[in-house]
């Protein structure tokens, strides 16, 4: 009968061992999944840099220090960790809304096909690297709730688990996606 | 909050099927009792409730789609459209679903499918040409929602089902109209389908009360206020429910086993009986209210 209880006493604890560890995984593939998802849009806007540089600057003489900014600001988009991407990613932003508001001083180019498909791809873009970052922030806040708290964190512990960094945003860049459409 | 959502469909689902099993079971029992081929009629009730059941589990978002004659879209053609339901679904973390557009003035949408992995989401013409983007982002967010919530399995389970009962009570009262007067002795069979045809045409309503407590307030509520936590923007949202208040056009594809798929009312007009009954929607008014209180 000892022996039974004893049993049943292990048998729980294994139990649980298994279950925290399984849910730790699926979060920590939930934010890997979710990292992977704000990267293809990075990528995205890495490939629009230069159709948009080559399309605006013939146009824009006088600018062309922002130009310069926002390609030097291209490689950046995609090496580096969470914070140098989100460094990167919110210079483009600002930059790009600098080019789109120089752009209104340009009537030939605000007519130009080209040029306005291409500003509608980058806020598209911009729209949806904050959609996957709330997505992202959120499987990070499910999984460093995981790793901080009981019986997880035992387990987390033994098996390596960390913590991982949101994906901020500066609130002006934020607001700006919500007035650029 | 949302989880919970999630499980009470699954569990509302499966309570659904096994309450249209329990009905066409024995209304095959009925139609063998009368037509004298016993339990033949109960093995063929089953089988016609598992294969309509199969199909509108399977097959039930394509049949939506095409009686709304719905035509899936690339980015080529809605750029706007196709990336903003793109970015939702990311900010949901669920695959991205297919996008059709609908012919029709009226501001409506819908989404329907079984799950995230099968899902689609349908706007009107209308709804493109009368909402801005910020508006037309509010809808989408409600839709991209239900398919989140899971309450599009509900939904369109319901749509087909309903819609199988209602076709059942139609045929019923059409054999009994049209049914040759000078065929003798069989008039008991006649005034049997008859009573059984009213019996169902009774029963149809009975079922779209049943709609309305499955496709509940709650839901939709739930669909608006998940939608604008999603934008962080329920203004949009709500000025687009303003416009749909405002809207004078009707949708002429959707019908009464359809309609509480959309994101309002598709008939609009106040004043009919059927739609009263049928009415799956909260008022525009108090879900317009309730996002301004956000």
């Amino acid at each position: 009968m000892a022996y039974l209880s004893l049993l049943i006493f292990l048998g729980g604890i294994v139990l649980l061992f298994v279950l925290a560890y399984n849910k730790l995984v699926s979060l920590k593939n939930q934010t890997e999944n979710s990292w992977s998802q704000i990267d293809v849009q990075l990528k995205r806007r890495y490939d629009l840099i230069p159709n948009l540089v080559e399309s605006v600057k013939g146009y824009m003489k006088h600018e062309k220090g922002i130009l310069e900014t926002v390609t030097s600001l291209r490689s950046k988009l995609i090496k580096g960790d969470v914070n140098e991407k989100e460094k990167a990613n919110n210079q483009f932003s600002n930059a790009l809304k600098s080019i789109f508001a120089v752009a209104e001083n340009y009537p030939k180019l605000q007519a130009s096909k080209n040029f306005l498909n291409l500003q509608d791809e980058l806020s598209a873009t911009e729209n949806k690297i904050s959609y996957a970052r709330q997505f992202y922030n959120e499987s990070v806040y499910n999984l460093n709730t995981a790793v901080g708290s009981f019986p997880t964190n035992a387990i987390a512990k033994i098996f390596n688990f960390s913590k991982k960094e949101y994906f901020g945003v500066e609130e002006e860049a934020k607001k700006s996606v919500k007035i650029s459409f | 909050m949302v989880y919970n959502q999630i499980t009470i469909n699954k569990r509302n689902s499966v309570l659904l099927f096994l309450l249209f099993f329990i009905i066409l079971t024995s209304l095959g029992y009925i139609f063998g009792y009368i037509f004298e081929f016993g339990y033949t009629g109960v093995v063929f009730g089953f089988i016609f409730a598992l294969v309509s059941a199969l199909i509108s589990y399977y097959y039930g978002d394509k049949l939506v789609l095409n009686i709304s004659r719905a035509r899936e879209v690339k980015k080529k053609e809605y750029p706007f459209l196709v990336n903003t339901i793109e970015g939702l679904s990311l900010g949901y973390g669920i695959p991205m679903p297919r996008v059709y557009v609908m012919p029709g003035n009226q501001i409506n949408a819908f989404a329907t499918g079984r799950d995230p992995k099968n899902a689609s989401i349908s706007v009107t013409e209308g709804a493109l040409d009368k909402l801005n983007k910020e508006e037309l982002e509010g809808v989408l967010s409600h839709e991209i929602s239900h398919i989140k919530n899971l309450d599009i399995r509900l939904m369109v389970l319901t749509a087909i089902m309903v819609g199988t009962i209602v076709m059942i009570s139609d045929f019923f009262l059409r054999s009994v109209f049209f049914t040759r007067q000078d065929d003798r002795g069989k008039g008991n069979i006649q005034i049997i389908l008859f009573i059984i045809g009213i019996f169902l045409a009774i029963l149809s309503p009975i079922f779209a009360q049943l709609i309305k407590l499955a496709i509940s307030r709650k839901r939709e509520y739930l669909a608006d206020s998940s939608g604008a936590l999603l934008t962080k923007n329920p203004k949009g949202l709500a000025n687009a429910l303003r416009k749909i208040m405002n809207d004078k056009d009707i949708l002429r594809t959707a019908n009464h086993a359809t309609a509480h798929l959309f994101i309002s009312n598709p008939f609009k007009s106040k004043k009919d009986l059927f739609t009263n009954l049928f009415s799956t929607h909260p008022p525009l008014n108090e879900r317009i209210k309730k996002l301004e209180d956000m």
